[in-house]
């Protein structure tokens, strides 16, 4: 199977869906004669031209409303923002219009929209260019979130988030477009709301999404060399969460601990655990533990960063401490 | 510095050149804007009748005032056309053909509603009619209508996007940024202005650092003209022309239409007082666009009060039969509270 970079996976599903229907075009900042911020749509302007590959002046509010107008009249766009930090300037469109539109119209619009682009902190970009926003957008009935952290997912979500006829949200990772990981050559799709178990163990679950399924994975490896055998669950998809791999993995692991990139309160972990205390309470050998980012504008400082990030020691001690091996 | 004014802009309207333009519908007659128009003032006082009785609930904005903006602008337009609105929505629903009994089973909140009791009154919406709806958020849909011009584009369909939206979205960024893309691409969207001096309580005065707003249309070198909207056949000239511009040129244009609001601004406010004096209402209420017309077509001979009294009749009948409908009509059921959330029924 051909090893690829995230930034080549998502680069394929858009020009495939591209390719497929015509119907389906990407617009925002620096996504043409650019090739895209983190050239995510390298080649795209070449292959379908200007009317497909459009370059927006810096008006997030503005062409996130125009894609919203279009998939109103039955185009289906893939709406890039640079960053989603800049997204906060169209959340009115993404919440007010795409999110809402099929249901204040008694069933008459429906927004066949991908709004896409990276999520959450990179490296020392400090407090306005590095958040999370799952939480904001999981919160919205209407909308569907996606946060693949590999290759292959990021691949398949994004496909099936252009082929959905709901506003998808895809969070990708700035710190993932280099990555790499083996992508088939034949055509798959990732179904939203499915979750992947990413790595078997019993002895505890990890329960995560984004980019921080990376971190996951790599403490599972190493917890593995002290004995301890973890499950790790990827959401994939943060709405419709699949409550049910959830309820799986900590029935079978009767311990958890919920790791996120975002802030404490009111985060994607906080209903992962309302999941879990409403569909295992029986199960629990021990209280859920949450790993997420300290709840401070992120810092610059190299030192006050990797402080206020969640990691992988942070992950080890909290499944240890969910193990009651350590305080 | 601000930019030099460019040529492009048409400043002032030009006289009326409907011998230049391909008529795109057959011209009403006088008549049959009369009767729209009062079709709107009726629905609207019972509207107020029937939120007093609390049959209608919410934020409920009335047109009355403003008849002949939406009349006669949407008289401009074909019906594969496309016209969005925002929350004063009523006005334009009706003069675009959503049907009466839809509306007003909406604003009950019942099943038969145009938008199935989930809107409401700032929400109506037809897909039969193109009608793209009603929009709560002030300027928020003044970018939607670019995008639907930009999907008009990309068809390569000769069909034109029309958005209507207060003077008060005016000082926005939607409204900005929305209307720098339709000129810089291009697109076949005419923006027009219903410009009836206050948003809410803040007179145009107090909100805008220039009276003429549509000179905002120079800095994105769109054409734009000012026209006065009690005059339903001088709106809906300026939309033809703007509407032949758009479907011609690929170009948009900003049309001011200058107009006033009777009533307060919504339900809960006062027709007048804080904002506004009991004598300046008094004195734009004599310049009511039904009556403009009516008289203008009893000075030439073409219309008598015995016209008026039976057209009046009719045009009651309607309303009072969309109210008798929409009273009958049901709630809606318990099930759809989770249908419509998602596409395709997924929930
Ligand atoms: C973004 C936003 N801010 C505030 C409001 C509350 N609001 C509703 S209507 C309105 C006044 C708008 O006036 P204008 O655009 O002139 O339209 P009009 O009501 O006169 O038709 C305000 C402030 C809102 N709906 N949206
Ligand atoms: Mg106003």
């Amino acid at each position: 199977m051909p090893v690829i970079t995230y930034r080549d996976a998502l680069n394929q599903a858009l020009r495939e869906e591209m390719q497929r229907d015509d119907r389906v075009f990407i617009m925002g900042e620096e996504v043409g004669v650019y090739q895209g911020a983190y050239k995510v749509s390298k080649g795209l302007l070449q292959e379908f031209g200007e009317m497909r590959v459009v370059d927006t002046p810096i008006t997030e509010l503005g062409f996130a409303g125009v894609g919203v107008g279009a998939a109103m009249v039955g185009l289906r766009p893939i709406i890039e923002f640079m960053t989603w930090n800049f997204a906060l300037l169209a959340l009115d469109q993404v919440v007010n219009s795409a999110a809402k539109m099929l249901y204040m119209s008694g069933g008459q619009y429906n927004i066949p929209i991908v709004f896409r682009g990276p999520n959450g902190a990179a490296l020392q970009l400090s407090a306005q260019h590095s958040q999370a926003w799952e939480s904001w957008l999981a919160h919205i009935p209407g909308l569907k979130v996606v946060a693949p952290g590999t290759p292959y997912d990021a691949k398949g979500l994004l496909k099936s988030a252009v082929r959905d006829e709901n506003p998808v949200i895809v969070l990708e990772g700035e710190m993932l477009y280099n990555t790499k990981g083996e992508v088939p050559t034949e055509e798959y799709l990732i179904p939203l709301g499915k979750a992947a178990l990413k790595h078997e163990g019993d002895h505890c679950s990890i329960i995560t999404h984004g980019k921080m399924i990376l971190v996951a994975l790599q403490a599972a490896e190493q917890l593995a060399k002290d004995g301890i055998r973890v499950d790790v669950l990827d959401l994939l998809s943060i709405r419709p969460m699949d409550v049910e791999a959830i309820a799986t993995t900590v029935r079978k692991t009767n311990r958890a601990v919920v790791l996120e990139e975002g802030w404490e309160v009111a985060g994607i972990g906080a209903q992962v655990v309302d999941y879990i205390q409403r569909e295992c309470f029986d199960d629990l050998d021990a209280p859920v533990i949450r790993v997420h980012q300290m709840d401070v504008p992120m810092p610059y400082a190299k030192n006050l960063e990797r402080a206020a990030k969640p990691d992988l020691p942070k992950t080890i001690a909290a499944v240890k401490k969910v193990m009651y091996l350590e305080q | 510095m601000p930019k030099k004014k460019s040529d492009s802009s048409v400043k002032t309207a030009p006289p009326p050149s409907g011998a230049r333009l391909t008529e795109d519908t057959p011209a009403p007659s006088r008549k049959d804007m009369l009767r729209e128009m009062l079709l709107i003032r009726r629905f609207e006082e019972r509207c107020a009748e029937a939120y007093a009785l609390g049959k209608i609930g919410g934020f409920c904005h009335l047109y009355i005032g403003q008849e002949a903006v939406g009349v006669g602008a949407i008289s401009a337009l074909r019906d594969d056309d496309y016209v969005i609105a925002s929350y004063r929505d009523h006005g334009q629903a009706l003069a675009r053909g959503v049907p009466p009994r839809a509306i007003m089973a909406e604003l009950f909140g019942r099943a038969d509603g145009c938008s199935k009791g989930k809107g409401g009154s700032m929400h109506l919406f037809d897909r039969n009619v193109n009608f793209l709806g009603g929009h709560g958020i002030v300027g928020g849909h003044i970018p939607l209508a670019t995008g639907v011009a930009f999907a008009i584009k990309y068809r390569g369909g000769d069909q034109v996007c029309l958005c209507f939206f207060g003077e008060a979205a005016v000082n926005g960024g939607a409204f900005h940024e929305a209307l720098n893309m339709a000129a810089l691409w291009k697109l076949p969207v005419v923006y027009l202005i219903e410009n009836n001096r206050y948003g809410m309580g803040t007179a145009l005065e107090r909100a805008s650092a220039i009276n003429d707003i549509a000179e905002r249309a120079c800095s994105y070198d769109m054409p734009n003209e000012v026209v006065d909207g009690q005059d339903v056949f001088a709106v809906r000239d300026a939309v033809r022309r703007a509407a032949h511009r758009a479907r011609a040129e690929h170009t948009p244009t900003l049309v001011e239409v200058r107009t006033y609001r009777f009533m307060g601004h919504s339900m809960s406010d006062a027709v007048s007082g804080t904002y506004r004096t009991k004598e300046e209402l008094e004195e734009h209420m004599k310049r009511d666009p039904i009556t403009v017309l009516r008289s203008d077509m009893e000075q030439h001979g073409e219309w008598s009060d015995q016209d008026m009294a039976a057209l009046d009749d009719e045009i009651k009948g309607i309303v009072e039969d969309a109210w008798n409908f929409a009273d009958a009509s049901p709630e809606p059921a318990l099930e759809s509270l989770t249908e419509d959330v998602y596409a395709n029924g997924e929930f």
